[in-house]
């Protein structure tokens, strides 16, 4: 079947989608977004959240032929979406106007065509390392928060993590120790013992307080 | 397989009359990770998301009728008055994110032993309202499940809502899982009191075949509030009643051991909570009764 | 951070910014956050085919026909391949290549790879693989030790050719590690007390949250290139490419993003399937594997029993101990011989007993196989070493930490092999220092609310389920502490590999850092770059990805990277150093009397003197020059154990660790909260502050988890019952309680900067430390973990 959904403010079609397929199969291999992440498929992790029309779901369990003409916010727009809702006209709430999207950052204009999904093999072979200090400005504070506190290991649930962490913050500026346990209790983490997830979204939390 | 994708709910009844090996899937917190981990493939999939009616709910006298699709997370944040006890249970499910996209209707379709609504609707008293194109059943809870992940339903018909008996006194829910969160349970329990009738009903969640009420248990105390004049006296439930109550409540299970638990754990968590629960939701009560009466006698 | 010993020679580089010792950030912290970092499941190849492995459903059972033919009929696939298909070598194997790569006539685990298919959907493969139709004739699986070493048992390997083969007791003993010191027989006959106990811990997994994943393309050169997720590239390109019938060189491993690791990406599991799948049908070929799948696709945590005696006399001295530890290996031999090892030699943990009797065994059996994972045969073994020390305390009637600390090893105790520890060896401080850490507050949970509508249930045992609003709530407190081997231990050649290249770019100079390393979340490459940072006295650093192109840099397990690799890195870039400094006397030498006579240092990008003074910009003594250098580096040798006596400097480094839980205990529901899990580590040099925090309070959840709630059930039929994150359950945010640490720093002088290994050790001591808390909350005696509620409540 064909499938249509706006991800990240940008319209996507995929042709010939499997009606078994998962939302979070049709981002990943189909769409070029692998940012939201494959960990366990049965909504017991949260590394693959999402927002679908604004709300944290976990994308593995929603079908694909479900986000029809839905709206889609992964990982990777994430920045961009951050961004919107911090700017005076881009109104607060849940989901970007499709209408105002201003696209992906310079790095992804490359894959956002929908024609090369996934990683290529010459990007994966040929990543750098980089000091953090010449970071992309183009973060979401959420995101440079996790950085900083030490929140990434192998980093393969951050992704989930980030999108939960970012609407708790949405909804609650100054979020208790119990409340950010509580909006992230859905998804695992293996590396750190949290204790640092919960010092990023403590820092991002009081930076936006800061800068408010 | 084939993705159905009614527009209205004329046309999912239809669908589901002319397919009715359609499994529906609004949430797909269980029919997805059945379709992930390939232990079903159904020929059809009934997508019900874009019916807006499901996720709709109204309040009325005696009555929420719930639509079938309306998420944990809803009722968690906007029901809490009229369903106190469904509320407690909806935010023990999953995950937040599950919270966002379960729901009761979802529970009952997929009839676990282990769904969580089950015991909270079993306590507050509840109907499914059931319909197809034949037109509408409305089936009592404790007629809803006929077996380990089976109900009632037949199989051109489709949970269209369910409508819970609001709220008139106190009601608690209690899960006991291995994980602080975010875990399926190895066993629960609601109770309700009902003033008004001055009755006590109960569900047991996860420790026989299917979802049960505690009957037995729930004579005893009603008797036993009834004879002892503690409804209009409001004073503390004596510990002997409530440990009768929870030895009764226990008596009601018909458990199996599994890798969540032993049969011989889940009696006794089930009598803890029966304890447990009862003592909460009768506190409520005797404070309640406190501010409105103004003075039932607080002491033992 | 507490105690600081800087090794006196550390000079070079503390000017520069980003050297060893700060929190720089990780360099892939950006691509990480932004989703835009490949990890293996995230390729993508045009034309790419999707793999599939269909698994036994049978613990042990003859194959007695497949019949692969409807699945080739199936339309979009392209190929099937079972054991008949093999092109060459059929086993592998870390040590004993005693693993089919897909099952000849027989399976022995639940789960064992039997065909493989390559197709052009996922579910195309998924539904051509269950058209396989095999025909197994069932036998009765062999699942503890009594039927393994029973007289008529049948022999699960039966042409054993490995070096263990000569010397166990049973076929069915994979390898057994004697290891005596003493006279056992005499302290027994002095001790005035003694207590005996039986442990048992159960089948951990490791995890990790990036499932088994990897792509292998073709080449025209008849070659493969694998893109794949790891710990040890070398090590699977050595087993990889005789089962392709490639030489080496034609086997090309690249690593990508790794989700965790913790030793269950140590043996091979798709990597096989997905290069033998692409060279069949000369195509990509990527496999993922789900979460139910990576229960099946990797090794745990050995299941063990222990039965342990200790005799002490009255003054609170340990006399003497011994112990049996049984290891479950499962159906495959893995990296059991080296967990038995450390079990065999740490059995005793850290304390200076003189008097030993040890011995720890693997047995094949049709159970799940089972090898490395953090803390690898130490924690099964701490757990019950622990246990012990609380229960001889009580019989002293002695405070628990106080008794540790009597006996707790210095440096310079020799261990039950007879190695003497030559390093510091801080344990009784670092017992001191968990239990001076200040308690968390008492908590009240019974309010004047007594609906307990005011009470948040988020903070009591059983958290949102709303099990309790305080009552049976009883508080409980428990101290542990363990010891850990670091690196590889017994003799084997543990050596890394670096290569180092300093040149100038954009005007500025630029360090290149490039090794075999798998990154798998540790932070090995933060690490590299501040390593290189201080030895060349530079800011800009890259670390190169990992591939095959260069030399081994041994496993990213063991917590040896920091310590090999970073060692390779080190002495890679002294010598860079030496070629800059030779090529700045020659360019320079007769500006300034100091290039002769000075010792030189290289800081902030400019040659100094010891002094301070700057003697020239690197860019000018660099210029066009690529000063280039590759070098295999090796910590000292080690020994193996003696096979009867299991004498021997078998261990080149030791890591402490001890943990103070606190927990909150339901005692009528048997439900858990840790409320608080303090820690205090000795780390030799913390090289990155921030990377060792997340170490240690990582490996000490991980050890919580083993605690309460983290086991695979393997029923009595050999089959997995549990093989979902819906029933094996890791700890939530809710879960996991705050972890202070306190960092020592007592400096290894065998070792680079110091430094010592640091993932394993917490992992090691959380487990007993909560288990002792819940045991003084309850007054239970608890001898299994995972503690289930079960054992709480006698249910």
């Amino acid at each position: 079947m064909r499938v249509n959904m706006t991800v990240n403010g940008r319209p996507q079609e995929a042709d010939d989608v499997w009606e078994g397929e998962s939302l979070l199969y049709v981002l990943r291999e189909r769409f070029g977004l692998p940012g939201s992440k494959n960990a366990c498929e049965q909504g017991e992790c949260g590394s693959c959240t999402v927002r679908l029309d604004g709300v944290p779901v976990c994308a593995c369990l929603v079908a694909a032929g479900q986000a029809q003409s839905r709206d889609v916010v992964t990982v990777e727009g994430l920045a961009d979406f951050a961004k919107q809702r911090s700017t005076p006209c881009g109104g607060h709430g849940p989901g970007p106007d499709a209408g105002d999207a201003t696209g992906g950052g310079a790095g992804r204009a490359d894959r956002a065509d929908g024609l090369a999904p996934g990683i290529s093999i010459s990007d994966a072979q040929h990543w750098q390392a980089k000091p953090a200090e010449s970071a992309s400005p183009e973060l979401a504070p959420v995101q440079q928060a996790f950085i900083d506190a030490g929140a990434v290991q192998c980093g393969f649930c951050t992704p989930g993590l980030l999108v939960a962490a970012d609407e708790l913050l949405e909804r609650t500026s100054e979020p208790s120790d119990a409340d950010i346990r509580e909006a992230l209790s859905g998804n695992l983490c293996r590396c750190t013992g949290y204790e640092t997830i919960l010092d990023a979204v403590r820092l991002a939390a009081a930076r936006a307080s800061e800068g408010a | 397989m084939d993705f159905l994708r009614p527009a209205s709910w004329e046309e999912a009844l239809a669908a589901k009359a002319e397919h009715p090996s359609a499994v529906p899937i609004a949430g797909g917190t269980d029919v997805m990770v059945e379709i992930n981990f390939d232990h079903r493939r159904p020929d059809y999939l009934l997508d019900l998301t874009r019916i807006g009616d499901l996720y709709e709910w109204e309040a009325g006298a005696e009555q929420v009728r719930l639509g079938a699709a309306v998420p944990y997370t809803q009722i968690m944040e906007h029901l809490r008055g009229e369903l106190p006890g469904l509320a407690l249970a909806a935010h023990t499910v999953g995950s937040p994110q599950i919270r966002n996209r379960g729901s009761v209707g979802g529970n009952l379709g997929a009839a676990s032993p282990a769904g969580d609504c089950h015991p909270a609707l079993l306590a507050a008293g509840a109907e499914v309202e059931a319909q197809s194109v034949r037109g509408t059943r409305l089936i009592p809870v404790d007629d809803f499940f006929t077996g380990v992940k089976r109900n009632a339903l037949a199989p051109d018909e489709l949970i269209r809502a369910v409508r819970i008996v609001k709220a008139a006194g106190p009601q608690q829910f209690s899960k006991v899982g291995t994980r602080n969160a975010m875990v399926i349970a190895v066993c629960a329990f609601g109770l309700a009191l009902h003033p008004t009738e001055r009755t006590v009903k109960t569900g047991i969640g996860s420790a026989a075949p299917t979802p049960v009420r505690a009957k037995v248990a729930e004579d005893f105390l009603t008797a036993a509030l009834d004879e002892g004049g503690f409804w209009d006296s409001g004073k503390v439930i004596t510990p002997s009643i409530a440990r009768q109550f929870a030895e009764l409540a226990s008596g009601a299970c018909n458990p199996i051991d599994d890798v969540r638990g032993t049969a011989a754990y889940r009696r006794h968590a089930v009598a803890v909570m029966a304890r447990r629960t009862l003592g909460w939701a009768w506190e409520s009560y005797r404070a309640t009764a406190d501010s409105t009466k103004g003075g039932a006698p607080r002491c033992a | 951070m507490g105690v600081t010993r800087i090794p006196t020679s550390l000079t070079q580089g503390s000017h520069t910014k980003g050297a060893i010792g700060e929190s720089t950030l990780r360099p892939d912290g950006t691509l990480k956050v932004t989703g835009d970092f490949a990890y293996a499941s995230d390729l993508w190849h045009e034309d790419m085919l999707w793999g599939c492995t269909l698994r036994s459903p049978h613990a042990y059972a003859e194959i007695l026909s497949i019949d692969v033919s409807q699945a080739l009929a199936t339309a979009g696939v392209h190929a099937v391949m079972t054991h008949q298909d093999l092109p060459a070598g059929t086993h592998y194997g870390l040590e004993i290549r005693d693993q089919p790569v897909l099952a000849d006539d027989v399976v022995r685990f639940h789960g064992e790879p039997v065909a493989i298919v390559a197709a052009d959907h996922p579910e195309t493969a998924r539904r051509a693989a269950a058209k396989i139709v095999v025909e197994y004739r069932e036998l009765p699986p062999i699942t503890n030790e009594a039927a393994a070493l029973a007289a008529d048992a049948p022999v699960l390997h039966p042409h054993r050719t490995d070096s263990h083969a000569a010397h166990v007791p049973h076929p069915n003993i994979l390898h057994r590690q004697p290891v005596t010191r003493g006279d056992v027989a005499a302290a027994r006959a002095r001790a005035d007390v003694v207590v005996s106990g039986d442990y048992e811990v159960g089948m951990q997994d490791q995890a990790f949250l990036g499932p088994e994943s990897g792509l292998a393309m073709p080449a025209e050169d008849g070659g493969v290139d694998l893109f794949i997720a790891t710990q040890w590239l070398h090590s699977d390109l050595r087993q990889l490419a005789p089962v392709l019938g490639l030489p080496e060189d034609k086997v090309r491993m690249t690593l990508s993003g790794v989700g965790g690791a913790f030793g269950g990406r140590e043996d091979l599991s798709m990597q096989a399937h997905a290069c033998l799948l692409a060279l069949r049908t000369g195509k990509p070929v990527k496999i993922v594997y789900n979460r139910f799948e990576s229960f099946f696709g990797h090794v745990h945590r050995h299941p063990a029993r222990l039965h342990y005696e200790h005799g002490a006399s009255r003054d609170g001295m340990i006399q003497y101990m011994t112990c049996r530890i049984v290891l479950d290996g499962g159906a495959y031999a893995s990296a059991s011989p080296a967990v038995v090892g450390n079990a065999a030699s740490l059995g005793a943990g850290p304390y200076a007993i003189d008097n030993v009797e040890t011995e720890a065994l693997a047995l094949y059996t049709n159970n799940p196989p089972c090898g490395a994972m953090r803390g690898f045969g130490a924690v099964q073994a701490c757990f019950a070493y622990e246990s012990q020390m609380d229960k001889l305390a009580a019989e002293l009637g002695m405070d628990p930490v106080e008794f540790r600390r009597l006996n707790a090893m210095t440096q310079g105790t020799r261990l039950p092999t007879g190695q003497a520890v030559d390093s510091p060896a801080p344990v009784a401080e670092l017992l001191r220092r968990v239990k001076a850490m200040p308690m968390p507050p008492e908590q009240q949970w019974i309010t004047a609310d007594e609906s307990g509508e005011s009470i948040d249930v988020r903070a009591l045992p059983g958290g949102l389920s709303n099990t309790t609003h305080g009552e049976g709530v009883v508080r409980g407190v428990g101290y542990a502490v363990g010891i850990k081997n670091v690196g590889f231990s017994e003799g084997f050649d543990d050596y890394s590999t670096a290569r180092v290249r300093l040149q100038v770019i954009g005007g500025e100079p630029v360090a290149a850092v490039y090794t075999a390393m798998a990154e798998v979340g540790q932070g090995g490459v933060t690490v590299h770059a501040q390593i290189a940072r201080t030895e060349l006295g530079v800011t800009q650093v890259t670390i190169h990805p990992a591939d095959t192109r260069i030399g081994s840099a041994g496993s990213t397990s063991a917590s040896r990277q920091t310590y090999v690799t970073g060692g390779a890195v080190r002495h890679a870039c002294e010598l860079v150093r030496e070629r800059v400094l030779e090529l700045g006397r020659v360019r320079f030498g007769s500006y300034h009397p100091a290039w002769a006579t000075a010792e030189l240092l290289l800081e902030s990008g400019k040659v100094v003197t010891d002094d301070g003074e700057v003697l020239a910009d690197l860019v000018h003594v660099i210029g066009d020059e690529s000063i280039d250098v590759e070098r295999e580096w090796r910590h000292r040798p080690t020994e193996p154990l003696d096979p009867h006596t299991g004498q021997g400097f078998g261990h080149v480094q030791y890591m402490f660790a001890a943990h103070r839980a606190v927990v909150e205990v339901d005692t009528e529901l048997g439900l858990v909260k840790v409320i608080e899990l303090a820690c205090a580590q000795d780390v030799g040099k913390a090289l990155n502050p921030l990377s060792v925090l997340g170490q240690i309070q990582g490996g000490t959840t991980q050890g919580l988890g083993l605690a309460v709630m983290e086991e695979i059930v393997v029923a009595p039929d050999g089959k997995v019952r549990n093989p979902s994150f819906t029933d094996y359950l890791i700890p939530t945010i809710l879960d996991t309680p705050s972890i202070p640490a306190d960092v020592l720093e007592l400096a290894d002088q065998h070792a680079p900067y110091g430094l010592r290994g640091v993932g394993e050790a917490p992992t090691l001591s959380a487990t007993p430390a909560v288990v002792s808390a819940i045991r003084a909350a309850t007054g239970l005696a608890l001898t299994r973990v995972p503690v289930r509620p079960e054992h709480l409540t006698g249910t």
